[in-house]
């Protein structure tokens, strides 16, 4: 009866998951404001912005040069207009580049020194900034892990934890500004070398704009000793964030890192523009899981944050595999597709994600998965629900190139639509270049069955529970994927996001 | 226990599609009634009527169970006060392990009823023995719902859900369709259990073969949306023997 008892153990998860989503009300959870006294840049963006960031941050004459030299590129581009989304025209003038807390001015020596107002602000939001605390919701746990976070508000990281323990273990855990003064060489290595500054419109206005973010490097042989992860929180007004995330996985290493985002509730739209660019290289594995959750919008569609990420990874060398899993429940628009180059032989890129789109919301996400190298391999799993006015698109590349032979990748795209004003789009796009390699695409779309609705509610379950049971459900292919600690907080959030929208 | 009265029932999409006229039936506690009758008779729409899914428009008459009015309320609010339907095709939910499943029905029931909910160990003690009965495995309770489960792991299935909700009035539309003889036979011992003074059943079946195994007190006859002539155990007999053909002639004269 071994296998009974495992059963016990994911009920008892099950159990504390449905009693999380009661307790939660359906409306958006992150929603508050921390004042606080800020110290902004001038708003606007020019060359002048651009320096004046990088002497904030104390950045080395190449550096500067490299901004400036993205933001050369970006004048001369165009917002990229092909994703299945009603982009508001955006006025970059009107924004601030550059919003830090006023006690943030002289850096704290450790997080002890950081303004309690902050601090209270990730308390709050029950992230942990105290080395002897793991994410919220896992307290209690049988084995409680101890994941590193780094804090990121506005423009600036406010400190990272556990860095001692994990220096010990030769692993590199900062922001990315702290990243430029202590380990330059490394920065100017591998900055840019996976997704270029003129990648796109909205990657060249990072490389030229970007204030933090956080930077990991993890030496050759290791497995990294905990889970690492970065929470980015908006908070000023009228201020865009533009992270840079830089993970380097040597020979034979392995690392998790999460992310998790949220911003105040605003009349107001507000632009977020992230890089994330990972290097893996031979027999190196990264795990990448992003739980997405920035301020969608109001019922009506007003105000919510504008996602426009590049993330992508690079399989450099043999048998490197990467693995994004994403949770997508924020943001007004999405335009995001977390990509995998298999560039050495053997290598693997895996997608997965969940795509939520509710009210208003507009989401055009996916992957691409470029097969360079010999009998690489990728799956892609993509779950899409959209409910209420909103719409969703899985968008995806497979291209298997001419010496990428005998490899293989499989997608799997369903979509789930509740209600019947919202709408829900598949565009795969598929090359194959050589004869050996196989691709499958299978897509699917289904409303939540008033069969199924009904079975559930005839062994007593209210609509509401049983919406948010066979919602769960579906999604449970991807959420497995997704260490425990986000897993849980995701499938609140699927819940959460659908709550009121049956029908 | 349950009370029907002159029941009219009619398509909601289609008025002109009636199906129920004027079905009457009373069910004391402990008693077991079966139905049989022709396709097309309306056994099935009776079933959904009583447990109040979409898609239809009751005209006239009422349902009572307990004396409470049971179409004034929501699905999951009959199936908390005692109603349980098993389905003749029940449904697949991909995702939703079979356990997970069970154990927020049974707690949703007894929310409901102002009860405490069952801890997980609680539940998997009671839910252990009663899949044993039915000879359901370890990996049937993980596997998600259905999905997956052949003819007889699905009414089985049905049967250990009926066992774990402990409902008041049971009703089993077509339970014996799709079952071989073997199957038959754990699925009836299944239902046999769980009789009691306290619980009463309505078996809907077309044909006479499953009423050997589940002996009802009571038979009746259905047609055309009503009852055309009720019984004993004896009255089954009769349609295995001589099919419905004369009694529907009978009823027509």
């Amino acid at each position: 009866m071994v296998a009974l008892d495992e059963t016990q153990l994911r009920d008892g998860v099950d159990r504390e998951t449905v009693e999380t989503v009661q307790s939660m009300a359906g409306t958006y959870k992150h929603g508050w404001e921390t004042e606080i006294e800020m110290e902004f840049a001038p708003k606007g963006l020019n060359e002048d912005i651009v320096r004046l960031i990088s002497k904030k941050n104390n950045e080395p004459e190449w550096l500067l040069e490299w901004r400036l030299d993205a933001y050369r590129r970006w004048l001369t581009m165009e917002s990229p207009d092909w994703a299945m989304l009603k982009i508001p025209e955006i006025d970059y003038q009107e924004q601030y580049y550059y919003a830090k807390p006023k006690s943030m001015e002289e850096k704290p020596k450790s997080l002890d020194d950081v303004d309690p107002k902050l601090l209270e602000t990730y308390a709050k939001l029950g992230i942990p900034l105290k080395e002897q605390m793991v994410l919220a919701g896992v307290e209690g746990a049988d084995e409680p892990r101890k994941v590193a976070v780094d804090a990121v508000f506005d423009s600036v990281s406010l400190g990272t934890t556990f860095k001692k323990e994990l220096a010990a273990a030769g692993v590199i855990f900062c922001s990315i500004s702290e990243a430029v003064q202590d380990h330059p060489e490394l920065v100017k290595k591998y900055l840019g070398s996976v997704v270029p500054q003129n990648d796109n419109y909205f990657a060249a206005l990072n490389s030229a704009v970007f204030s933090d973010g956080s930077f990991v490097y993890i030496p050759a042989g290791v497995r990294c000793p905990m889970e690492l992860s970065t929470y980015f929180r908006i908070n000023a007004e009228n201020t865009g964030q533009f992270e840079r995330t830089l993970i380097v996985a040597e020979k034979g290493s392995h690392v998790s890192y999460l992310e998790g985002c949220t911003a105040p509730k605003r009349d107001t739209t507000q632009l977020h523009a992230a890089v994330v660019e990972i290097v893996v290289l031979e027999d190196a594995e990264v795990k990448y899981s992003t739980v997405q959750n920035w301020f969608p919008g109001d019922e009506n569609g007003k105000g919510g944050i504008y996602n426009f990420v590049t993330k992508r990874a690079d399989c450099r060398e043999a048998r490197a595999k990467v693995m994004w899993t994403q949770v997508e429940t924020g943001s007004a628009i999405t335009w995001k597709y977390p990509s995998c180059i298999l560039r050495g032989d053997d290598s693997q890129g895996e997608f997965y994600s969940i795509a939520i789109a509710n009210n208003w919301q507009q989401a055009d996400t996916g992957t691409k998965m470029v097969h360079l190298g010999k009998n690489t391999r990728s799956r892609i799993v993509s779950k899409g629900i959209s409910a209420g006015h909103a719409q969703n698109t899985y968008r995806g590349l497979v291209s298997m190139h001419p010496k990428a032979t005998s490899s293989r990748n499989y997608t799997q795209c369903d979509s789930l639509l509740i209600g019947d004003k919202c709408g829900a789009h598949t565009v795969p796009y598929i090359e194959v270049r050589n004869a050996s390699s196989r691709v499958e695409h299978e897509a699917t779309t289904s409303k939540v069955d008033d069969d199924q609705l009904f079975y559930c509610r005839q062994r007593g379950m209210d609509e509401e529970e049983a919406v948010a049971l066979v919602v769960n459900g579906f999604c449970r292919e991807v959420l497995q994927e997704l260490p425990m600690e986000f897993a849980m907080e995701a499938q609140a959030l699927v819940a959460i996001s659908l709550e009121g929208s049956v029908g | 226990m349950l009370n029907i009265n002159n029941l009219h029932a009619e398509l909601e999409e289609d008025s002109e599609v009636k199906i129920l006229k004027g079905f009457s039936l009373t069910i004391n506690p402990g008693e077991v009634h079966a139905i049989m009758g022709p396709n097309g008779s309306g056994k099935s729409t009776l079933s959904y009527v009583l447990s109040g899914r979409d898609g239809y428009a009751v005209t006239e008459g009422g349902a009572t169970l307990e004396g409470v009015d049971l179409l004034e309320m929501e699905p999951e609010e009959r199936a908390a006060s005692g109603l349980f339907l098993a389905f003749q095709y029940p449904v697949e939910i991909p995702g939703v392990g079979n356990m997970t499943f069970l154990r927020t029905a049974v707690n949703a029931q007894r929310k409901a009823r102002g009860e405490a909910e069952l801890s997980a160990g609680e539940f998997l003690k009671v839910v252990r023995a009663k899949a044993n009965e039915l000879q359901i495995d370890a990996d049937m309770l993980k596997r998600p719902v259905n999905v997956g489960f052949s003819g007889g792991e699905k009414k089985r299935n049905e049967i250990l859900q009926m066992a774990m909700l402990e409902p008041k009035m049971c009703i089993l539309d077509e339970t014996d369709s799709g079952l071989d003889v073997d199957a038959m036979k754990l699925v009836s011992d299944g239902v046999n259990a769980l009789r009691d003074a306290g619980r009463s059943f309505l078996v809907i079946t077309h044909y006479q073969r499953l009423l050997n195994h589940i002996k009802p007190d009571f038979v009746h006859i259905m047609s055309d949306g009503r009852i055309i002539k009720s019984g004993g155990p004896e009255l089954a007999l009769e349609v295995e023997e001589n099919g419905y053909t004369d009694l529907l002639a009978e009823a027509a004269a």
